[in-house]
């Protein structure tokens, strides 16, 4: 510890690489700042953060410094107070204001403002500044970020958080003197996946969420709760806003072994898919005419419940639903008759993770560990589209090398103009083996393109390479030996080396050579670890339950043991082939719950409209096995509740209720905890129901909420009282203790004087560091010992990929926008899903005599599709891309062979489109003139995905007619 | 009286030619030096006591002594500011027009000082004839071996690289001036760390102005004694090339002895104010130093003299005002030249200039007010060294907070009148 004096007064703080600045902000000070961000570290542009330097307690003159560039050291004496120094932060603030426009009652930042807040905190009420201000033209940047230039202050920080950060290259800070421009050369779609960050990086209302624009609704008037996101497996922080019934928007929730502050766009947009029009918002029953109809929650109850009174039931599992929502149905059904949502294939690959690190020694990274790693093996994972966040962290940890030889020129590591020059490009080392070219290829120091097998091939041989006595590879050309050793060498020379795989190209295979690397690394001595990126937000909870995938219902009911199937919060159509699917659903009774219209409640018997991770709270794990609690945002119209409500409802009306009832989420979390021992500390993910602060709940409702008694006054002039949360500590209301809870339990970041994101400060134990109090969530696996006994290889090493003549392998491309189904959902990430079409290889494409663009045809199996040529320089040869998930798309089971043929097929099938979606039709191709011409299929697909269909009445009653097909010419 | 550094140039600048330069002297130095150690080099300069010429005044042999000696783990770089674009100021063009071999061989010379492989000439944009003249003599030097690798049979090899810049003021900025070498924004850098140690990609670099290197050929021929003993003043050593801009007699550009007084050079060399002019107050190096009046014209033009009479030498070469222009206009003017030229990075540069500009030029135009002279004097102490990132808006604001000191009542009159006093009507 050190003493460094403020007023005169002796503070005793870390002898640390902090700076003064954020030391000050630590210590409780409010010190305004405007172009220092936590992440971003400093570089003196604003030169808002002034306070006076004096030399020793004799110096009576002293000297301006800014607190953002100054290293803490003992004795450091400064003031705040110092009038010269207040004045100057004023002065400042002045400055600024000679441009920003006085719009803040139509600035959608208003009431969060940075720039409020601080022209507050400094006290600057009058400008002297009688000129005209400058202005800038807008531009347009695609469905994410309304951009509002002229109120810019030229704080530099969105274009650091873009290039420096993101690695973002289309955004730049243009122009120069009092003209500068922080946007894109010319009007268009940010591309980096992170750009929605710049809504909270911005300290003011340059960029605002453009999501929210099109329900706008001032920030105080948001009824806010902690959730976790539910758009990939890695489980970021959340804070959901809602009003008037619908889902607002989504911020980073900060967590410091998770997302840290940021997030990707595909959670912070996603979110829309809560206030889609094809929800479920009412119960929906088949009648004797064979249609869906509406029906009350007690009619569709006694339906449901005499069909599992006298039925054999099965039920199947959702990957995305709760541990809860799991839970209960396997409770319903009996733990024999439960089977997972997802393929055998996948449930295998979930479960080998699992193996993987409970075998230890190398444990799975979260993702602030994987962003601290400084060596890094990237296999055969698109992290950037399946785990966006993990991309992000992989590109900090590549940083560490520059901070790391800064250091030996005595530059501290956050002055980050001065690492930068000091390191210029250097960069950690990160091997990236993949399919096709990725968003990090550019901070890669090598890459390997490859067949899945050959990826797999590559890892083993690097195992081998760290390891003699892990399998090599046979054959292995001299090449490929020699890049083996390379990664081998760039991974043993870092400290904490990552070895990054997952589940997208369902290869188990590739998952063992990624658990070879690692345990080899381990054995040499380097503390590894491992990260998987795993398909969706509970998959990994969900795999913890016993029980088979989907092929095993299938054999259930092929077997003739059940006749009814309930389904949770899943579309089938995902995850099977269409005729498999349809087998499923063609059980004698289906039951769905779920929160959307799919071709899977089309075909139920009875439909339960489940709450979403707005609408209901509940436990997900992530793909590290960490549980953490969603809690409920609002409380909805309409019947909806969550699925483990309708479940145990459902118990009791079929006479199978549980022995201990389920009043509330405690008590299932309760019989959950008690049942699985692996989920023995669930209760410790958040504080339970009953926990108060100054024997007062938390309210989810600002103080400054306003039109409470006239929200409802269309309805009725009296004000109803609160909804009760019989789940939670959080209140529906203004009332409660709003002052700093739990973690786990923060619903906004608020503290007097700082309304903006950036009175997270005043929530976390230093600036940057854990939140005061409890972490929240809790990691489920056990983290294996370092010293646990080295685990046998893995030996099953694949031979050499071979080309098919006449036959192409066909590989998922994934896509942040387009690969997952709930976030396609929100028309912001609708209009960011690229067409279809299947991608070779240049070479490939020239044997073909394939020009970009050119319409073929593609079959897999019994699917076929019409899809146009894309050539790639980076795929191998024999290999075809197809971007995975696109909705009105057939399933596929990818990786798989198949064939392309520039001939036409008889008959273009539409996978489940042409079940559910109407305005994709079943297009007809005469065989006589062999081709389609136009693209009309895929102009029908993007129209699917801007505008859904209307929505259904009371459920998916009946599918709109289909129009009449469109036959060629 | 010697001038070392001009007394080769033609009075029509046409260059000596290599092989003229080598029967002038030239290259004698650098044939010598290159047999003995680097160090050498660097004590002689030591010894001269020479200061930077491009107006910061630091004593050039310390700075080559910051460059670490033993650090071998990458290249050094010797990079020379050539990117004269202070206003009023043209003293390196007529050396780097008039004698480009003798700038090549301080380059050589101080390149081998510090064990420099690559040197950059960073160059004015507008400087195009001094661009050919610069690529001439290098063709020239690299066909003797003068240049390139293993020069002149030594193990010593030095490339050199003619950068034309993009022409903006923050280039010559000695960190703005890197970033731009680098092809980024010529935004400053923070300092710490220094150019010395981490300067150009990262690497020990040091950066000098043309004059300053064109003194060192001579320093090492006739050595630091010799050199130290040509100035007037005792902590700076050699000639300098002063220069005097404004309505002069004779304006131009003369070397003379350090520490020459500005009263010297007004009468003597400028041979004083055009007729009908009479003298009220000159910035003794560029824009960007204060006004030094009437009681000051008996101050030796040196670093450490200028300084205790509240100004800075800078470049040498002054803007001298006279008594039929308004010194709200010339401030006006050089303000909106630094407002322009601000790169935009930190907020007191950035806001500040302009809406000084602005208010000056309300004054100018007969709308000022008495509050505008508040906000005049408000930014002249708010904006001072540390509290911006660079010296751009300090350097801006020494003209103006000495306007305002010497030149008050005329700025007054500029608010009372409702119009400038020098315009007509």
């Amino acid at each position: 510890m050190i003493t460094i004096y403020i007023e005169n007064q002796p503070y005793a703080v870390e002898a640390d690489d902090r700076n003064l600045l954020a030391v000050c902000l630590s210590l409780g000070f409010d010190l305004p700042y405007f172009c220092w961000h936590p992440a971003l570290h400093s570089v003196g542009a604003c030169r808002q953060c002034a306070v006076k330097l004096f030399k020793d307690e004799h110096d009576r003159q002293g000297r301006l410094i800014m607190a953002c560039m100054t290293p803490v050291k003992d004795g450091l004496r400064i003031s705040l107070q110092d009038p010269e120094a207040v004045a100057f932060r004023a002065g400042v603030i002045e400055w600024l204001m000679v441009n920003h426009p006085h719009d803040c009652p139509v600035c959608d930042e208003g009431g969060e403002c940075h720039l409020q807040d601080m022209t507050v905190m400094t006290g600057h009420v009058h400008r002297r500044y009688r000129f005209t201000k400058r202005t800038h033209r807008n531009q347009e940047l695609g469905p994410f970020l309304h951009h509002e230039m002229n109120r810019c202050i030229q704080c530099y920080r969105c274009v650091r958080f873009y290039r420096d950060y993101a690695g973002g290259r289309d955004f730049d800070v243009l122009g120069w003197h009092d003209d500068v421009y922080f946007g894109r050369h010319t009007d268009g779609v940010l591309e980096n996946e992170f750009s929605g960050n710049l809504v909270e990086v911005c300290p003011t209302g340059v960029f605002t969420d453009k999501t929210m624009k099109r329900h706008p609704v001032r920030k105080w008037d948001l009824q806010t709760a902690p959730s976790v996101c539910v758009h990939c497996s890695l489980g970021c922080n959340t804070l959901a806003g809602e009003r008037y019934g619908t889902l607002r928007r989504i911020l980073a929730r900060y967590h410091q072994s998770v997302n840290g502050y940021f997030l990707c766009d595909r959670g912070r947009y996603g979110y829309e898919f809560v206030n889609s029009p094809r929800r479920i918002r009412q119960p929906v029953v088949r009648g004797a005419d064979g249609a869906q109809q509406a029906a009350s929650p007690a009619a569709a109850m006694a339906r449901a419940a005499g069909i599992i009174a006298g039925g054999r039931v099965i039920g199947i599992g959702s990957p995305r639903g709760s541990l809860e929502g799991n839970y209960a149905l396997q409770q319903l059904v009996g733990p024999d008759r439960f089977f997972h949502g997802v393929s055998d294939r996948e449930l295998g690959l979930v479960r080998l993770m699992l193996a993987i690190e409970r075998q230890g020694p190398a444990p799975l990274a979260s993702l602030r560990e994987a962003g601290e790693s400084d060596a890094i093996f990237v296999l055969g994972e698109d992290v950037t589209n399946t785990a966006p966040m993990l991309a992000l962290a992989v590109r900090q940890a590549v940083g560490h090398k520059a901070t790391a030889l800064a250091a030996q020129k005595r530059i501290h590591p956050w002055e980050s103009l001065a690492v930068r020059d000091a390191a210029q490009q250097a960069k950690g080392f990160c091997f990236i083996a993949s399919a096709d070219q990725t968003k990090l290829d550019d901070i890669a120091a090598a890459m390997y393109r490859g067949t899945p097998d050959d990826l797999v091939r590559l890892g083993f041989a690097v195992a081998h390479a760290l390891d003699a006595s892990a399998p090599g590879v046979s054959d292995l050309s001299p090449d490929m030996a020699s890049l083996a050793r390379r990664v081998a060498n760039g991974l043993l020379a870092g400290q904490r080396p990552l070895v990054v795989s997952g589940t997208g190209l369902a290869s188990a295979a590739l998952l063992q050579a990624a658990a070879n690397v690692a345990w080899a690394l381990t054995k040499a001595g380097r503390p590894a670890k491992l990260c998987f990126a795993v398909p969706e937000c509970n998959s990994v909870g969900t795999a913890l339950f016993e029980g088979g995938g989907l092929e095993s219902a299938l054999a259930a009911l092929r077997q003739g043991a059940a006749d009814t199937v309930i389904i949770l919060e899943n579309d089938l159509y995902r995850h099977l082939p269409a005729a498999v699917a349809a087998e499923l659903l063609a059980a004698p009774h289906v039951v769905v719950l779920d929160h959307l219209a799919t071709a899977t409640t089309a075909a139920a018997e009875v439909v339960l409209p489940a709450a979403t991770f707005a609408e209901g709270s509940g436990t997900l794990v992530n793909n590290e096995g960490r549980a953490q609690r969603f809690f409920q945002v609002y409380v909805p119209d309409g019947d909806i509740r969550e699925s483990w409500r309708w479940l145990a409802e459902l118990m009791a009306a079929a006479g199978r209720a549980p022995a201990e009832p389920w009043p509330n989420l405690d008590a299932i979390l309760a019989a959950l905890s008690a049942a699985v021992p692996v989920f023995e500390g669930l209760r410790e993910v958040a504080p339970l129901a009953e926990f108060r602060m100054d024997g007062q709940k938390i309210p989810r409702q600002p103080l400054r909420y306003s039109g409470r008694t006239a929200l409802t006054g269309n309805r009725d002039v009296h004000e109803p009282k609160p909804s009760d949360d019989v789940d939670t500590p959080l209140a529906f209301s203004m009332e409660g203790q709003p002052g700093h809870p739990p973690p786990a339990l923060i619903s906004r970041y608020w503290a007097p004087g700082w309304n903006s994101v950036q009175a997270l400060n005043k929530f976390q134990q230093e600036v940057g560091g854990p939140l005061q109090g409890e972490t929240a969530g809790r990691r489920l696996l056990a983290t294996a010992s370092a010293s646990a006994p080295a685990p046998a290889y893995f030996t099953a090493v694949p031979p050499a990929f071979v080309a098919r003549a006449g036959a192409w392998l066909f590989i998922p491309a994934y896509y942040i926008f387009g690969s997952e189904p709930l976030s396609l959902q929100a028309a912001g990430v609708a209009q960011r899903v690229p067409r279809p079409y299947v991608q070779v290889n240049d070479s490939d494409a020239e044997r073909q005599g394939w020009v970009e663009g050119q319409e073929v045809a593609v079959v897999i199996g019994d699917a076929v599709q019409r899809l146009s040529v894309r050539r790639s320089a980076h795929l191998p040869s024999g290999v075809a891309a197809l971007p995975a998930g696109l909705s009105g798309r057939p399933w596929l089971p990818l990786p798989g062979w198949g064939t392309i043929s520039s001939e036409a097929p008889a008959v273009l099938i539409m996978g489940r489109s042409d079940r559910f979606f109407p305005g994709a039709e079943r297009v007809n191709v005469p065989k006589a003139t062999g081709t389609v011409t136009g693209s009309a299929p895929e102009e029908t697909i993007m129209r699917i995905a801007a505008e859904p269909p209307p929505p259904p009445v009371g459920g998916a009653s009946s599918p709109a007619s289909p129009r009449a097909p469109e036959v060629p010419p | 009286m010697e001038r070392p550094l001009t007394q080769h140039i033609r009075p029509d600048r046409e260059p000596l030619t290599l092989r003229e330069y080598e029967q002038v002297g030239g290259y004698q130095a650098a044939r010598r030096a290159l047999q003995a150690a680097p160090r050498e080099v660097t004590e002689q300069v030591l010894k001269s006591n020479l200061r930077g010429r491009g107006g910061g005044g630091f004593l050039t042999g310390q700075k080559w002594s910051l460059v670490p000696p033993d650090d071998h783990n990458g290249p050094k770089y010797l990079v020379i500011n050539a990117d004269e674009m202070e206003p009023g100021t043209m003293k390196d063009r007529w050396l780097l027009e008039g004698q480009p071999h003798q700038l090549l061989e301080g380059v050589l010379l101080s390149a081998y000082a510090i064990q420099a492989r690559v040197a950059y000439i960073f160059l004015r944009w507008d400087y195009k004839l001094a661009a050919r003249r610069l690529q001439q003599a290098l063709a020239e030097a690299y066909g003797q071996r003068l240049l390139g690798a293993n020069i002149l049979g030594t193990p010593f090899s030095l490339d050199v690289h003619v950068h034309t810049s993009a022409g903006r003021y923050m280039c010559g900025e000695e960190t703005g001036l890197l970033n731009a070498l680098e092809g980024r924004r010529p935004t400053p850098r923070s300092r710490p760390p220094f150019a010395v140690t981490c300067g150009l990609w990262g690497r020990p670099t040091a950066i000098n102005n043309v004059e300053t290197l064109c003194c060192v050929p001579h320093i090492v021929q006739r050595g630091g004694e010799w050199f130290r003993a040509l100035s007037r003043s005792p902590d700076d050593g050699g000639t300098k090339i002063y220069g005097a801009s404004g309505r002069l007699r004779k304006p131009g550009l003369w070397e003379l002895p350090l520490g020459t007084t500005a009263r010297e050079i007004l009468m003597e060399h400028a041979g004083g104010l055009a007729d009908g002019y009479r003298f009220r107050g000159l910035l003794p190096g560029g824009a960007s130093t204060d006004f030094l009046v009437e009681q000051h014209l008996d101050v030796k033009l040196d670093f450490a003299s200028v300084e205790k009479a509240g100004s800075r030498l800078g470049t040498g070469t002054m803007v001298v005002l006279d008594d039929r222009t308004c010194p709200v206009g010339l401030v006006l003017n050089l303000m909106q030249f630094f407002a322009r030229e601000s790169c935009g990075w930190c907020t007191p540069c950035r806001e500040g200039l302009p809406w000084l500009a602005r208010t000056l030029q309300a004054l100018e135009d007969g709308a000022g007010t008495s509050a505008d002279l508040d906000v005049l004097d408000a930014h002249v102490r708010a904006i001072r060294p540390g509290h911006t990132f660079c010296a751009l808006a300090p350097g801006a604001m020494e003209p103006l907070g000495s306007a305002l000191k010497y030149f008050r009542p005329d700025f007054e009159r500029h608010v009372a009148d409702r119009r400038c006093p020098w315009r007509a009507g």
